[in-house]
């Protein structure tokens, strides 16, 4: 280290004030949209808007707090469902899409504890199992008429035009609401403590975090989220059928937007979630190929590019648009250990190691250096 | 008498649970790999039997000789192309890759086979259907109680087979600490990949078996993911002997929820196995706070 | 010829280096001690040289035989064997089976379960019960048995006095003495100079990852070790 070498902390950058302004002004674009756009293209924009919304709460959930649930469909069907429910007792049917998924974030209260002690894979499956019972017991609704399903009829009171800018300011709202929360939360204080927990769980546990207050947070968040991205999607299809709601498809959609976009990078979800848009509206008519391909990119982004696409831009320029983290910026220039600088910028920015586990024998052995 | 005609029924079902959830216990036990595409994998090998049968009208048990050795080469092959470096970018890399995995198979043998169910049961003749009838106007199927069998032989076997030889015990050490494998001169990377081969080619077998009993689409493998979750979580995770109780509890416990309700016997699985959790849970709190006896020692 | 040499060896923990630049070899029939004070890179050096730890720079020679590419399993086939720190058996397992499982992959020769149960008496009425269960002591000569299942023509030694009680010492190291009696190669780390010496033909002192001293056992002095060992020499080099 070099004699007097000085630092200062900061939060953000020239670049992702830039940023957070073009964002802004992208937001007050995007509000007039259903004045300026096409109802196409307003319609396209609200899929984003879900898709965005679904990236953004499955990134929380894995790239942040550790916990990759293949069962996010349960809130994605039980919000919708509520929704129909509180729509058929009377309630107005946009309240209803809010109130909806406020209930099936609500009943993520009492899952949390069950699922939260369960491991890694366990998790996964546990959640898996919670979307299939919660599909069963739905589909027993005489109101839902099983398989068949059930249309949300209440907003046929409205015309096609103002349900489409109604859905359209909803789902824009919703993901910038929903963003701008995970966002807030993140640079916080529980951001810090649910990545110490993704790092290295008893570590976190010893220097005194609270492992479990975290999780549940963000567990309770996106099952909030993804509820509201499947009341969204009601107002958009206006039909439910359990199938689709519950569906894994969805699961699977949310893995490869995180995984190409980069996993527990903010922005990467927002990225993943365009190009899967993209990449849906090219490919999508290709049905069962086009399946396979994102299985497929996805397996090949989790063993070559674990960042992802965002991820590995912003390891190779430094490029951080919008910080959760905290950066160094060195006021002295005598500094004679450049490593040191990369070193704490590495310690900041290697998240995807999630757990570690080594297999193969020696090339990180555990072992301290004697 | 029907009930216990039923229970037995859901036994018999219980040693098939057991026979899909032996690859995902035993792959658990030894990488720690939750194997997303378990389900799909067993669906997969039914499929290649189907068309082996199919194709050439080799009776199914036949062509098991072609098809597991088969599956036991793609699970070496999966582990030394996937799973392997999954598992060294993290714990929770090898779930995402198993499941694009899954979404791959399910969607491949979609494309192959289409959408229609299709089954087994015509293949093995009468043998589908037949059953014994014992004592007390009591009935169990002959394919049953093969399952059945074959499961207690297989979890037995596996166990004897790592307690016994000189592989098993060193799949043990590797799945114990496979850096001091390394240096008793087991080859970690090579164990894996048996091991791996062993799962695989045990959910192939399961996978051909619930196509002699039912009906299978591509898209099966999921839910048999999820039943073999189920028995090995009820059975207590990583116990090759737990797993067979796990399925049995499984088994009786979709039995009995269809005698209730048409859905039931998919939602009675589910709860029990929400139960167990939230049993499990409970019995831990309790244990905190200084066990049962305590509780009890207190209120005397 | 010697049948372990070590040129230039370089091993790292990420950025940290913990063996810089090190050199030496070991003759069939000798027994060197490793010194040093925490974190001068012992360690780190046995497992290397037992290639549980891919190094950095430099080369390892076994018999003439560059192995520096050889990965840890096929290691001990050749002959090199590390009873590794902390013990790490196979604690889910039977003593037997831990002995059983080493015997397994290494080489066939004077050492099977038999002689040695022999060579560790205490082991035989263990032999059934698992591994986590046995006493400190119990454990350490599980893992010397075990290391020795695989018939090694070089055995590592990582501390194995640590954490046991004086008596247990007492036992590994008479164990020790009568298999370097019986012509063994051993290489080992220890923190306990008085004991080091007392088995040793040889003696190397690591400091900082270098090997600062390198003697024949006779012709060093416990002064001399200590002194190294702490670094006072390079200490009082600076102050003068």
């Amino acid at each position: 280290m070099s004699k007097d070498a000085s630092f200062i902390v900061e939060r953000s950058t020239r670049l992702s004030a830039a940023a957070g302004f073009a964002a802004a002004v992208l937001v007050v674009v995007l509000a007039c949209g259903p004045l300026l756009f096409s109802a196409n293209i307003v319609d396209s924009l609200t899929t984003l808007f879900i898709y965005l919304i679904l990236a953004v709460m499955w990134n929380a959930l894995a790239g942040y707090a550790g916990l990759v649930s293949v069962g996010q469909q349960a809130f994605f069907g039980l919000g919708a469902y509520f929704a129909i429910q509180l729509s058929y007792y009377g309630v107005g049917v946009y309240p209803a899409l809010l109130i909806g998924a406020l209930l099936a974030g609500i009943l993520s209260l009492p899952i949390s504890p069950l699922m939260l002690r369960l491991g890694g894979g366990e998790f996964a499956i546990g959640m898996w199992v919670v979307a299939e019972l919660a599909h069963l017991l739905v589909a027993l609704d005489p109101l839902i008429n099983g398989e068949t399903g059930v249309s949300l009829i209440a907003l046929n009171a409205f015309s096609p035009d103002h349900r489409r800018a109604y859905n359209y300011w909803m789902a824009l709202a919703s993901a910038v609401l929903l963003l701008t929360v995970v966002f807030m939360l993140l640079r916080g204080r529980l951001g810090a403590s649910v990545q110490a927990i993704r790092d290295d769980e008893d570590a976190a546990k010893s220097v005194g975090v609270r492992v479990l207050a975290g999780k549940r947070i963000i567990f309770f968040l996106a099952a909030f989220g993804c509820a509201l991205a499947g009341t969204l999607w009601l107002a958009t299809s206006i039909t439910f059928q359990p199938n689709t709601y519950f569906g894994i498809q969805w699961t699977a959609y949310m893995i490869f937007m995180v995984l190409v976009g980069g996993l527990g990078t903010f922005e990467g979800a927002i990225v993943g979630g365009v190009i899967f848009f993209l990449i849906e509206y090219m490919f999508g008519a290709t049905g069962v190929w086009y399946l396979i391909g994102l299985g497929a990119t996805a397996i090949v982004f989790a063993l070559f590019l674990p960042r992802g696409l965002w991820g590995t831009l912003e390891d190779r320029w430094g490029i951080r648009l919008l910080p959760l983290g905290y950066s160094l910026r060195m006021l002295s220039a005598d500094f004679d250990q450049p490593d040191a600088v990369a070193a704490a910028q590495e310690r900041r920015q290697t998240p995807a190691s999630l757990d570690k586990h080594d297999i193969a024998a020696g090339d990180s052995s555990p072992a301290p250096p004697c | 008498m029907i009930w216990i005609t039923q229970l037995l029924n859901g036994v018999l079902l219980g040693g098939y649970y057991a026979l899909l959830a032996c690859g995902l216990s035993f792959m658990f036990g030894v990488m720690r790999i939750i194997n997303l595409a378990h389900g799909d994998l067993a669906i997969l090998c039914a499929c290649m039997v189907f068309l082996i049968a199919d194709q050439t009208g080799i009776s199914p048990f036949v062509a098991l000789i072609v098809a597991l050795p088969l599956m036991a080469a793609i699970g070496f092959g999966l582990q030394r192309l996937m799973l392997e470096r999954s598992l060294r970018a993290g714990m929770l890399v090898p779930l995402l890759t198993t499941f694009g995995l899954a979404i791959v198979i399910e969607n491949g043998l979609f494309e192959y086979f289409g959408a229609d169910s299709r089954s087994l049961a015509p293949y093995i003749g009468d043998f589908a259907f037949d059953s014994w009838a014992i004592p007390g106007n009591i009935y169990i199927g002959s394919l049953a109680l093969l399952i059945f069998a074959v499961a207690v032989v297989l979890l037995g076997g596996l166990k004897l087979f790592l307690t016994h030889t000189s592989l098993g015990r060193a799949i043990r050490a590797t799945a114990e600490d496979p850096d001091t494998a390394e240096l008793v001169g087991i080859n970690a990377r090579h164990v894996y990949a048996v091991a791996a081969a062993i799962a695989v080619a045990s959910a192939g077998l399961a996978g051909v078996f619930l196509a002699m009993r039912e009906t299978f689409s591509p898209y099966s493998g999921p839910t048999q993911l999820i039943f073999a979750f189920e028995a090995v979580v009820i059975g207590g995770i990583g116990s090759l002997s737990g797993t067979l109780v796990g399925g049995i509890v499984l088994g009786i416990a979709q039995t009995f929820g269809a005698q209730i309700h048409p859905q039931g016997f998919l939602i009675a699985g589910h709860i029990v196995f929400l139960v167990v959790l939230a049993g499990r849970l409970a019995a831990g709190a309790l244990q905190a706070r200084g066990g049962l006896h305590r509780l009890f020692a207190r209120r005397l | 010829m010697s049948l372990l040499a070590v040129e230039q060896l370089d091993a790292r923990h990420g950025l940290l280096q913990a063996v810089r630049g090190v050199t030496f070899t070991v003759a069939a029939g000798e027994t060197l001690a490793l010194l040093g004070a925490n974190g001068a890179g012992k360690t780190t050096l046995l497992r290397t040289i037992a290639g549980a730890h891919r190094p950095f720079g430099g080369r390892i020679l076994f018999d003439g035989v560059d192995v520096t590419a050889v990965p840890a399993y096929a290691r001990l086939r050749i002959g090199i064997a590390l009873v590794p720190e902390g013990r790490r058996l196979f604690t889910g397992m039977t003593v037997k089976e831990n002995l059983l499982v080493a015997g397994a992959y290494g080489n066939s020769g004077p050492w099977t379960l038999d002689t040695v149960l022999d060579a560790f008496p205490l082991l035989r009425p263990r032999l059934n019960n698992r591994a986590g269960t046995l006493s400190g002591g119990e454990q350490q000569a599980a893992a010397i048995g075990r290391a020795l299942m695989t018939n090694p023509k070089l055995l590592l030694l990582d501390e194995v006095s640590l954490g046991l009680a004086p008596i247990a010492v007492e036992a590994v190291y008479r164990s020790l003495e009568a298999l370097i009696k019986a012509g063994a190669t051993v290489l080992l780390v220890e923190q306990d100079i008085g004991r080091a010496l007392g088995v040793a033909t040889h003696v190397a002192c690591m400091l900082e990852g270098r090997i600062i001293l390198a003697r024949s056992a006779k012709d060093v002095t416990r002064e001399q070790v200590t002194e190294a060992y702490f670094g006072l020499q390079r200490a009082r080099r600076a102050t003068s």
